[in-house]
């Protein structure tokens, strides 16, 4: 994967995302299959429910290489397993404050709630995603953690 | 003093309990350090001052401690609470051990046989941050997002990864932790900057909503690391986010066990 533009050779942000196999998936699929046009920076990956998603996967994105993480499922009330989202909503809680007093910088993590019917959200967020993270640039901080080898 | 001591002696003479854990003069005249007491006559050498500050819980839940046979154990509100916490956890049944609980200056000593009584006893004490505490989580808070990754990083790279932090806490009691998890391996085995960042975030997302704020895991690391301070930081948001605070009920639920529908964030888009 290149982090810059071929043509231009322009920063591109590497981007992942985390969704539920039942909301977010198929959200992002319709948007596919509605041809909505979107930023291609983004890479999906599938677990069954956002409960299932251990706040361990996104640290290991950056460490990784990504310069940004989405992390999307199911609206609240609306996950196939019932509660898995609202789970999840509160480990995010905790977690995202954890981050942020560690010092790492929150606007490259961001959660969202897309439903099935919901592919021009999808679109949307992926577009605004890549904006964002565009102008933060690179993260190097992080990404410099693993070249650093033993202290 | 006296009275912890007779209270003890009590306690194995009549062969209630069968070991006591309590403290003991350290090396130095600065330091206590832990006593296992199994005879009536060793409790002479039970202490009882400011130097007894390290959270006795932890031993509880050690198998060779177990094997000791019923237990008794000196606790000081941070310890009784603790115990609570790990009630709540379904680590201690009621009646299992015998505390003595010491009152928040020190001077006396009350026997709680049930939960029931500890939690009355833990109701006393106000629980949560000390001043102190605050104003050093608020000065880092304060900091920018740059100044606050340079902090924790220079404090990290200081770790060894010789988990004498995790011994210490009374809370990390799973006999298979992650860091032992080779397949896959979440944390690298090195002490190298990404593997001590994501030792230290995984550690205090496992205590988040758990931390009892005994500052025993800051107090073992050999490299000075003030490592509580992230698991104050999320006791702090847990309290604010759902109003949890551990360690007050034998039957409290932990607070990312549960939820309620109209939890409150202000970042999901
Ligand atoms: S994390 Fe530290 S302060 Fe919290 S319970 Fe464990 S040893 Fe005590
Ligand atoms: S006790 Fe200190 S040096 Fe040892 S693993 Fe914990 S934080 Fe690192």
């Amino acid at each position: 994967m290149e982090n810059d533009n071929k043509a231009t050779g322009a920063f591109e942000p590497k981007l992942v995302a985390f969704v539920c196999n039942w909301c977010t998936y198929v959200g992002a699929d319709l948007a596919g299959t509605s041809r909505l046009k979107y930023a291609s920076n983004v890479r999906v990956i599938r677990l069954p429910c956002t409960g299932r998603i251990d706040f361990m996967l996104i640290l290991k994105a950056f460490a990784q290489g990504m310069d940004g993480v989405i992390v999307s499922g199911c609206h609240p009330g609306d996950c196939h397993y019932t509660v898995g989202n609202y789970h999840a909503r509160r480990r995010w809680i905790l977690f995202r404050s954890l981050l942020d007093f560690a010092g790492i910088d929150v606007r490259r993590v961001h959660f969202a709630w897309v439903s099935a019917a919901e592919g021009a959200k999808w679109a949307d967020l992926v577009n605004k995603v890549s904006g964002e993270v565009r102008e933060l640039g690179p993260y190097k901080e992080y990404q410099g953690l693993a070249g650093k080898g033993i202290a | 003093m006296e009275e912890l001591k007779n209270k003890v002696r009590e306690l194995l003479k009549a062969g209630t309990v069968q070991a006591v854990i309590g403290y003991r003069a350290g090396s130095d005249e600065k330091t206590a350090r832990v006593a296992f007491v199994r005879q009536p006559d060793e409790a002479d050498g039970l202490i009882l001052d400011p130097r007894c500050t390290d959270n006795l819980a932890v031993y509880l839940l050690k198998p060779e401690v177990k094997l000791l046979g019923k237990l008794a154990i000196v606790a000081r509100p941070t310890t009784a609470r603790t115990i609570l916490q790990l009630a709540s956890e379904n680590q201690l049944a009621d009646g299992q051990v015998i505390v003595l609980g010491v009152s928040a200056d020190g001077k006396a000593v009350v026997e709680l046989a049930s939960f029931e009584a500890l939690e009355k006893f833990v109701g006393q004490v106000p629980a949560g941050l000390t001043e102190e505490e605050k104003v050093l989580l608020a000065k880092i808070e304060g900091m920018s997002r740059e100044e606050r990754w340079a902090f924790w990083q220079s404090e990290f790279a200081r770790c060894i990864k010789c988990y004498a932090c995790r011994a210490a806490c009374p809370m990390c009691y799973c006999s298979r932790c992650i860091v032992e998890s080779n397949q896959p391996q979440w944390i690298p085995v090195s002490p190298h900057d990404e593997g001590n960042l994501e030792w230290h975030l995984v550690r205090a997302m496992h205590l988040a909503g758990r931390c009892l704020n005994c500052g025993f895991c800051a107090k073992a690391c050999p490299m000075g690391i003030p490592l509580n301070l992230l698991t104050q930081r999320l006791a702090e948001e847990a309290k604010a986010a759902f109003g949890a605070v551990a360690g007050g009920s034998a039957t409290g639920e932990y607070a990312l066990s549960m939820f309620k529908a109209d939890d409150k964030e202000g970042f999901i888009r």
